[in-house]
């Protein structure tokens, strides 16, 4: 894959730093690593933050040491269907422990692990601000909440489904 | 019923969008404010208002404003706090996910008053199509001449840009969130400065939480006086609370302040009483920062009376005996649940979460979720429980930001009452893998010793 952002992300990166002084360009660094990764196969590779680092004119450590500081970017590649699961007290004490134990029995994966096939990453995340709602996982931009293995089976035969249309 | 005053028409259909909010009375505080008040008079109402911040430390939202410093020719910013990550809290995102052009209106009455041309709101990166919903409104207000270029003709200029953060709890601390902004990483500052003088780009800022500047709505519409009659004390107007755990009806709910907690968990018109017919153990009540209390003290207070979900009420007895009202996260737990693991858990995300700048901090809550571990799964030793306890007390008031704090309150809580559990752990390493310590004597009748 070619780093390189297309007209209509290109678009977006420029509405981005538009929000800002002419001078504090760097402010957008955060979202336009958010666009990156979305845009670039779900991960930041050090080709793709130094694009970015160019992209806003500055250096690439600026880039990196934002990039290992947030969660949410991931710096190794990620399964197409990244299952984040919230293991916080309040989700802990709803039963997200049976969610984790069965999504790994499911999917042969242990938490931090991606399936063979490359489809699934199974991660444990701390509280996501939907805890009267557990347990609950993150799965791209929504979120799959009050979750039961039922729940859980219907959304991993969702996700086949939808890779085998893309295919 | 309670007052409501923020969430009163959140289940009318299509509220999220501008016709219906508008019919509805929205923009009402815009028109109130610009065309009739003075930027001080807005500031002023806020403070007859006593409202107080409703991101975890309740301070006084009108005198945060009027510390904002105006040197000549430097913008000023206002910053909604929109990070919500405080385990236990969701209510942020009930608000802009259902009623989100009520925190566009605040926003907007709220930058008049500081002078707040470009304002910025940070979501936590998690709440992405939260980020849609709050652009679209926003689109719809500067459609309808409520941002944008002198707002009803006023004069005034101001535009609302959305940032998502990236998975970060510390950013919610304030100058931590500014660093997020500017495109670093959220490493708290060291105050002072504080915001109000260099905040944003070395400018002055005002950092408030998502709900303080919604209610600011109706201060605006109803004035500050008729504001602070609801409630009691120094806790006025309403408050949003979103209660999650063991509980029958875990949801968002906004109260006046003058329930008691017993209300609050037991009554159908809130929470419905425990899941499952199960009894009450242990409550979180503000978020999972403040200090755990057993089911006894959390219904009464150390004197013996019914305890009042209320900034006043939650702190009864201060630390000993109390907790803390905090952001409203109010987690329960049943008699099946263990406070140690609990702990555990919350000792991780506090480890999870330390920026590392200091070391009580970054050290300390690696140790203690360590020690934690081995307590919970059969390895702990008595000595243990005092080594905790130990550690949590060199952390708290030793660090830059109060996140150092926020890890060791709920450890310290937990042992001072629950401390026969952990010691339960350390006597029965098999037993306590098998089952739990159960409800025990936590929800006793309290003995109030009789005083002349
Ligand atoms: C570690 C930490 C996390 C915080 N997280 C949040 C948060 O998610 N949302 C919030 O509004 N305030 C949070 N705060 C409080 C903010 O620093 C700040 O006091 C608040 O945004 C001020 O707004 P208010 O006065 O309207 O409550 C946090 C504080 C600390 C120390
Ligand atoms: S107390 Fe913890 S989170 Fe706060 S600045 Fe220090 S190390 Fe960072
Ligand atoms: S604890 Fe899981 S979403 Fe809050």
């Amino acid at each position: 894959m070619s780093i390189k952002f297309n007209d209509t992300q290109m678009a977006e990166f420029k509405r981005l730093v538009d929000r800002y002084p002419q001078e504090y360009q760097k402010s957008a660094l955060i979202p336009a690593l958010h666009l990156a990764q979305e845009s670039f196969g779900g991960w930041l590779s050090s080709e793709t933050m130094d694009y970015v680092a160019e992209l806003l004119s500055i250096k690439p450590i600026e880039v990196y040491e934002v990039a290992t500081f947030y969660s949410m970017f991931n710096l190794k590649p990620v399964g197409k269907y990244l299952f984040e699961v919230c293991h916080t007290g309040p989700c802990m004490v709803s039963g997200s422990d049976n969610i984790v134990q069965y999504i790994q029995e499911k999917l042969s994966i242990k938490p931090g692990e991606t399936t063979a096939d490359g489809l699934f990453t199974l991660k444990t995340v701390e509280c996501l601000g939907a805890c009267g709602y557990a347990p609950m996982m993150q799965l791209g931009k929504h979120y799959r909440e009050h979750l039961t293995k039922e729940k859980v089976d219907a959304i991993v035969e969702e996700c086949r489904k939808n890779a085998a249309i893309n295919n | 019923m309670g007052v409501k005053l923020l969430l009163e028409n959140a289940h009318i259909e299509g509220i999220r969008f501008y016709e219906t909010y508008r019919k509805h009375g929205g923009y009402r505080s815009v028109e109130k404010a610009i065309k009739t008040m003075s930027t001080d008079e807005v500031v002023e109402e806020v403070k007859k208002s006593g409202l107080r911040g409703r991101g975890g430390a309740g301070f006084p939202a009108g005198m945060k404003w009027s510390f904002i410093a105006k040197p000549e020719g430097v913008p000023r910013h206002l910053v909604c706090n929109a990070d919500e990550s405080e385990p236990g809290t969701f209510k942020d995102r009930y608000l802009m996910e259902f009623l989100p052009h009520l925190l566009i209106e605040g926003l907007i009455v709220s930058s008049f008053a500081l002078g707040s041309h470009d304002t910025y709101i940070y979501i936590r990166g998690e709440y992405a199509w939260i980020v849609d919903i709050l652009e679209q409104a926003i689109t719809e207000a500067k459609n309808n001449g409520w941002l944008g270029k002198n707002i009803l003709g006023s004069g005034f200029d101001c535009e609302i840009h959305v940032q998502r953060g990236a998975g970060a709890y510390i950013c919610g601390e304030e100058t931590a969130l500014i660093e997020s902004l500017e495109g670093k990483r959220g490493n708290p500052r060291i105050k002072p400065p504080f915001p109000a003088v260099k905040g944003l780009w070395g400018r002055p800022t005002v950092v408030n939480n998502v709900e303080t500047l919604a209610a600011v709505v109706p201060i605006i519409n109803m004035g500050g006086e008729e504001y602070a009659k609801i409630g009691v004390g120094r806790s006025t107007g309403t408050k949003l609370i979103s209660a999650c755990g063991n509980l029958r009806k875990p949801g968002v709910y906004e109260i006046d302040m003058t329930i008691s907690v017993e209300d609050f968990i037991y009554s159908d018109e809130y929470c419905g009483g425990i899941a499952n017919g199960k009894k009450l153990k242990a409550c979180i009540p503000g978020g999972s920062s403040v200090p755990i209390l057993p089911a006894n003290l959390l219904l009464n207070t150390a004197k013996g009376e019914k305890r009042i979900m209320n900034y006043e009420g939650l702190s009864d007895g201060g630390f000993a005996t109390g907790s803390m009202l905090g952001s409203g996260g109010f987690i329960v737990l049943d008699e099946d649940q263990c406070v140690v693991k609990n702990t555990l858990t919350l000792a991780r995300f506090y480890r999870h979460e330390s920026c590392g700048q200091c070391s009580p901090c970054r050290e300390g809550t690696g140790w203690m979720e360590k020690i934690l571990h081995n307590i919970e799964h059969g390895k702990g030793k008595m000595s243990d429980i005092d080594l905790l306890w130990d550690i949590q007390s060199k952390i708290e008031g030793n660090t830059i930001c109060p996140l150092g704090d926020a890890a060791a309150w709920p450890i310290a809580a937990a042992i001072r009452h629950f401390r026969d559990e952990f010691e339960w752990h350390v006597l029965n390493p098999e037993e306590s893998q098998k089952r739990n310590y159960g409800l025990a004597h936590y929800a006793d009748k309290i003995h109030v010793p009789v005083t002349a």
